[in-house]
């Protein structure tokens, strides 16, 4: 039993209706596999509560964690 | 020969309680209190094992759960360590890896024809790939240690989790210290002790076990420290999985050996081992014994022997600057101290057990000592193992010849003889010239976690130069696991496995039972000699869970998969169903009703949807309600359809893409009002998909919340031409077409009971899906059961509902699509609404689009019956693979072989001619046809032809 989910990084999804067919193609396959601190979805699955972490993924450590509101203006389509 | 002194103070034997037991057919006999290895040693037993690869005879080495060559088996139970498992009446005891008993190995022979027997043998003379079977068989007879039974007792161990402020791992005098320390700043121990007591002074170990704020586990090893301070403690018939918010390693030094000639033979052993032996069990390592002293313990342990009146004729101390006060004591008590000698050469007696010495000193004049026991100190190595796999690291100092840590990883320290800090009444110590790892913040620092001074190290004169006396004969053994001599380490070394990582892979250094905790820095040593380079720069080879062997029984987990019942669970079960699993939950295949085959069953529900009614349980389908005035619109951007347009009381398709425009889940959507729909998901999709649509409205922000009703409604589809008929009886709502249409969504009485009623068509009949709260569930089916009975309604599984489905051309996701698949290729185009602004997979699918598919989920025919034909067998086009079949069945109703398939374009033209391979090879023939293939019209489920 796990308390948590991990839900992948955060990524700035590019405006579907003006990107090129390779900008999109990019954000859909791509990932960043480079060990630095990243923004990351994580889901308490109890509570069903989403928010954001920012984790060191080389010490894997969490450095802050905050409310999905913080990001929204950046990546909310 | 060891034998059993009287009553030492402070001993772990029970005198009082003998316990009998036999030791390889042989009746023997020791106390309670006693381990196996130290019961055989009180009755003069020396030789408890015989070596790995060699067969050598060998006895007590370091009596610290490190004897690999005093494994036994224990009735069933292979490998037991003897120095460290209690005695038990009864037990039957006998050496494992020997042929024909300890005394008698047939295979001593290997230890004459060991200079055969090269280091990298196995590399060197097994690579024929012909011969390699019979050489594995002979190999897998030699080698190995005990026997597991085949028909051994299927044992459980429990598994326990606890949670600790502080964990503190050892119970010596550092140990005990800082947990006394920790505990009387308020924090929560747990202290672990592998040994059965605490090892401290008395004083200090009864404070601990006193002390409110510690728990004390005893006869317990931190096998490995994982991510988060996360620590598996291992006792013999339990496993604790402790969360330690620090962790204070205390885990003490382990002794090293010194290198000569014999320095295995039974009666040669570690100076502690003769100090456990004598203080815990009352045990004399022999009659005459000698020691040789690298560094004051040596001289300590022959002061400690002396006063239990045990016989020491010489203490041999290679050093230029001996221990002179202590040499003095020894000298004045009859004790001969040779300064700047050397133990170069053991000789045995007949029996294989030490028997005299050869000494040497710098200018080679010799010595010949007759003892039965030398007790050697070649130094002490840091227990760090534990620091290693935590992420920490060790360097070697010179000037006290010893790993010690360099850096500390966060959220731990390390106290004791563990830093290489040895004497016990040293100050504390000051500012702290450790690294510690980043992050690792105020915790290390505020306990004064640091290795001591240099200078400190070098008056505890605890590290020793390297006690090595190479023979050309061999028998100087670096590893005492796998039998390796100073000559094959050289050896390895000039092959070209010259560093530290691949001499240990070529010669197997340090890979034995004991995982080179007496080995590692004596190979180490060699190596840097070899290569004549100084230690530190040889390095260390990394030390990685476990700390030691651990039982499989603890490691092995008990499969911890629960399925869900629906709450017509006990029904099913009475109605005689065969249970099949989707996803989690428990389902009814089909119900059978006698004795005749499976496919009589679902044919037979399949009849009864067709021809009168049918129930099935659907509960088990994902339920969500979706509550606010933006409800419509996040539908709209979460699936590829329409919602915020959807009439009250009407039902929709819903079909769910992921951001690459594939296919990940499907459902129906209902408006119950303005602001509320409620929809359903796939029964293995469920929790997923629920969880992203929070996501998703946590990331879009609308107005809008989300509730999961999965397990809070029961859910039935009771389907067939007399369904109406059935469901009239138990309501009075209006379920007539105008009423109630086709796709229609109501709230209605039934039975009695408030319910959701939505009219679907997925079997191809008309039907209704009843969705009913809970704790209603069973009443309402039974109602439905018994209004249904003089129609024929018959109970449905999954099976039939498969086929039923097939046969209207549904598919269903996972089965007929895979992690490529998308609508354009399902044929499913007419579920997207591409004009809509956004919504998931939208913009993947424009692209997909242009690009056109790659593949088309087609319907396909034979006019037979197909038993052989399969989900999964192959369209074969030409030489190349065309496509493949997803779903296939005879279908009754048809008289007819149906299925789909996904193929590539070319061939989904209607009339295409798919040639398909069986599993035998043999090749059939389906026609590409369209679909629905039953009720092509569609005519049933809407009304029409429904009586």
């Amino acid at each position: 039993m796990s308390e948590f989910a991990y839900g992948g990084e955060v990524r700035d999804m590019p405006d579907p209706d003006h990107c090129s067919d390779a900008d999109w193609t990019g954000y859909v396959f791509n990932r960043s596999g480079i060990a630095a601190v990243k923004r990351e979805w994580w889901c308490h699955i109890a509570s069903g509560y989403w928010f954001i972490a920012e984790r060191d993924t080389a010490r894997d450590i969490v450095i802050d964690t905050y409310s999905v509101d913080k990001l929204r203006p950046d990546v909310r389509p | 020969m060891m034998y059993r002194l009287p009553p030492v103070p402070g001993e772990w034997i029970d005198r009082t309680r003998r316990l009998d037991f036999t030791f390889e057919g042989r009746r023997c006999a020791g106390y309670a209190g006693d381990t196996i290895s130290s019961a055989l040693a009180a009755g003069g037993e020396m030789i408890l094992g015989r070596s790995f690869k060699y067969h050598r005879p060998r006895g007590i080495l370091s009596f610290a759960n490190h004897d690999v060559n005093a494994l036994f088996q224990v009735g069933a139970l292979p490998n037991v360590r003897g120095d460290v498992v209690a005695l038990e009446a009864g037990m039957d005891v006998a050496a494992v890896n020997t042929f024909g008993g300890l005394q008698h190995d047939r295979a001593r022979w290997m230890d004459s024809i060991s200079r055969f027997l090269p280091v990298g043998f196995y590399y060197k003379a097994f690579h024929s790939k012909r011969l390699f079977p019979r050489w594995e068989r002979m190999i897998r007879r030699m080698s190995g240690l005990g026997r597991l039974p085949l028909d051994a007792p299927r044992v459980r161990t429990p598994k326990r989790y606890a949670f600790c402020d502080v964990l503190v791992i050892g119970g010596g005098t550092s140990g005990v210290t800082a947990a006394l320390h920790a505990a009387d700043q308020g924090s929560k121990v747990l202290l672990v002790e592998e040994s059965p007591y605490l090892v401290a002074a008395a004083d200090l170990n009864a404070r601990a076990h006193a002390h409110p704020n510690i728990e004390v586990l005893c006869g317990s090893y931190a096998a490995g420290i994982y991510a988060d301070n996360w620590v598996a403690l291992i006792e013999l018939q339990r496993m604790t999985k402790v969360r330690a918010g620090r962790i204070v390693l205390a885990t003490g030094a382990i002794e090293q050996p010194a290198v000569f000639r014999n320095n295995d033979l039974p009666g040669v052993l570690l100076v502690s081992a003769a100090q456990r032996l004598l203080k815990r069990h009352a045990i004399a390592a022999g009659k005459s014994v000698a020691v040789l002293a690298l560094t004051r313990s040596g001289y300590e342990a022959a002061l400690e022997l002396l006063d239990q009146k045990v016989t020491v004729t010489h203490v041999i101390d290679p050093r230029v600057d001996a221990d002179g006060n202590l040499a003095e004591i020894l000298k004045a008590r009859g004790v001969i101290v040779l300064a700047q000698h050397g133990v170069h050469d053991a000789q045995a007696d007949s029996a294989g057990c030490l028997q005299s010495i050869t000494v040497r000193t710098a200018a080679a004049s010799e010595l010949r000592i007759e003892c039965d026991a030398l007790l050697m100190n070649g130094g002490w190595a840091p227990a760090t193992q534990l620091l290693l796999q935590a992420g920490g690291k060790v360097e070697f100092d010179p000037a006290v010849q010893m790993h010690v840590p360099s850096i500390l990883p966060a959220g731990m320290q390390i106290v004791g003889r563990a830093k290489g800090e040895f004497a016990s009444a040293a100050p504390p110590p000051q500012a702290s010239p450790v690294k510690t790892g980043e992050g690792a913040g105020t915790l290390v620092h505020e306990a004064g976690a640091s290795v001591p001074s240099l200078a400190q190290r070098r008056k505890d004169r605890m590290g020793a130069p390297f006690a090595f006396a190479a023979d050309p004969r061999g028998k100087d053994f670096i590893d005492f696991d796998e039998d390796l001599q100073v000559k094959d380490l050289e050896h390895a070394v000039q092959e070209g496995f010259d560093s530290i990582e691949l001499l240990k892979r070529y010669t197997t250094v340090g890979m034995g039972p004991s995982q080179g905790k007496h080995s590692n820095v004596n190979a180490a040593r060699v190596l840097a000699r070899v290569r004549g380079l100084p230690v530190n720069a040889v390095g260390l080879t990394t030390a990685r869970p476990m700390y030691h062997p651990v039982p499989m029984k603890h490691l092995a987990g008990r499969g911890f998969a629960p399925e869900r019942a629906t709450p017509i669970e006990a029904r099913h079960r009475a109605a005689n169903a065969v249970w099949m699993l989707a996803g989690n939950w428990r389902r009814p295949e089909y119900y059978s009703l006698n004795n005749n085959p499976r496919e009589h069953h679902i044919a037979g529900e399949v009849a009864a949807v067709r021809q009168a009614a049918g129930l099935i349980d659907v509960g088990t389908l994902g339920k969500i309600e979706i509550h606010g005035p933006d409800a419509g619109e996040f539908l709209d951007r979460a699936y590829c359809g329409r919602y915020s347009d959807l009439p009250t009381g009407m039902t929709r398709y819903a079909l769910m893409l992921d951001e690459s425009g594939t296919i990940v889940d499907d459902g129906v959507v209902s408006r119950l009002d303005v602001n509320c729909f409620y929809f359903t998901t796939t029964t293995g999709g469920s929790a997923t998909v629920y969880r992203e649509l929070l996501r998703l409205n946590a990331l879009w922000g609308l107005n809008c919340s989300l509730v999961n009703v999965t397990g809070h409604r029961a859910a039935f589809n009771l389907a067939g031409p007399r369904s109406r008929d059935v469901l009239s009886r138990l309501t009075s709502a209006d379920l007539s077409d105008g009423g109630f249409p086709y796709l229609g969504a109501r709230a209605a009485t039934v039975a009695g009971v408030e319910v959701r009623l939505l009219r679907v068509g997925f079997v191809g009949e008309l039907g209704y899906e009843i969705h009913v709260p809970y704790s209603a569930a069973v009443s309402v089916w039974d109602a439905l059961v018994r209004a249904g009975a003089n129609v024929g309604l018959r109970l449905f599984g999954v099976e039939a509902q498969r086929l039923l489905r097939l046969e209207k051309g549904h598919f269903i996701i996972g089965q007929d699509t895979d992690g490529l698949t998308n609508p354009l290729e399902a044929q499913a185009g007419w579920a997207v609404k591409m004009q809509k602004p956004f919504f998931i997979g939208q913009r993947s699918l424009r692209i997909l689009a242009k690009r056109g598919p790659r593949q088309l989920l087609v319907g396909f025919e034979i006019a037979e019956r197909m038993p052989a034909l399969r989900e999964c067998h192959l369209i074969i086009e030409g030489d190349d693979i065309g496509g493949r079949v997803t779903s296939v069945a005879y279908s009754v109703t048809l008289g007819k072989t149906i299925g789909l398939a996904m193929v590539k374009p070319p061939l989904a033209v209607i009339g295409t001619k798919l040639e398909i391979r069986l599993t035998d090879g043999a090749m059939v023939q389906g026609v590409v046809c369209p679909t629905p293939f039953y009720d092509r019209e569609n005519k049933r489920q809407k009304l029409e032809g429904a009586t």
